[in-house]
């Protein structure tokens, strides 16, 4: 749930996803849901000459489960407010 | 929420998790991501010889199989022959 929050504020900056079919794919993220499906918009695969199936194609959908990393930009997130909130929650499950 | 939506009646491009490429129009989906496609086509990727499509018709693709689905920009599709693309087939899933 909370990396989802992060996805969330994250919407509208510039991020890298790599699948684990090895293709990576920069864009604009659009829109995250509660699976990690990503929505990306103006969207470039990494080494365009290996891959040119996706030449015509300006945004996708990517399915949450095939997502290997995404590579975000460092400035946008806040990682001291992510570790609070990574302590905060598990404290919280320990506590239940 | 990071739906289809905005996908239905679009000519888009399917990648599914054996690597496969198919190219329709979106009919329908659901929360699973399970797709229909109509008029759908198999775009078949390789290094010795152009681009070969294979006609499937109303295709319907289970969510779990679903990669990635792309809107295909139609001017920008057409403008490309496929006969002269050479390209190694997309990568199978590797968990």
């Amino acid at each position: 749930m909370l990396i989802f929050s992060v996805f969330k504020t994250l919407t509208d900056q510039q991020v890298t996803v790599e699948l684990k079919n090895d293709l990576s794919i920069t864009g604009i993220l659009k829109s995250v849901d509660q699976f990690l499906n990503i929505r990306l918009d103006n969207i470039k695969v990494l080494d365009e000459g290996r891959h040119p199936h996706m030449m015509a194609v300006k945004n996708c959908f990517i399915r949450g489960s095939v997502v290997r990393y995404v590579q975000l930009p460092s400035e946008h997130v806040d990682t001291q407010l992510l570790e609070d909130a990574t302590r905060r929650e598990a404290l919280s499950q320990v506590k239940r | 929420m990071s739906s289809l939506q905005g996908y239905v009646d679009r000519r888009v491009l399917l990648i599914l998790q054996d690597g496969r490429a198919i190219v329709g129009t979106m009919a329908g989906y659901d929360q699973k991501s399970n797709v229909v496609l109509s008029d759908s086509k198999e775009r078949v990727y390789s290094i010795d010889e152009g681009v070969e499509e294979i006609p499937l018709g109303l295709y319907l693709v289970k969510g779990d199989m679903v990669v990635l689905i792309g809107e295909i920009d139609e001017v920008l599709d057409q403008a490309v022959d496929l006969a002269t693309v050479r390209a190694e087939p997309i990568m199978p899933i590797r968990y």
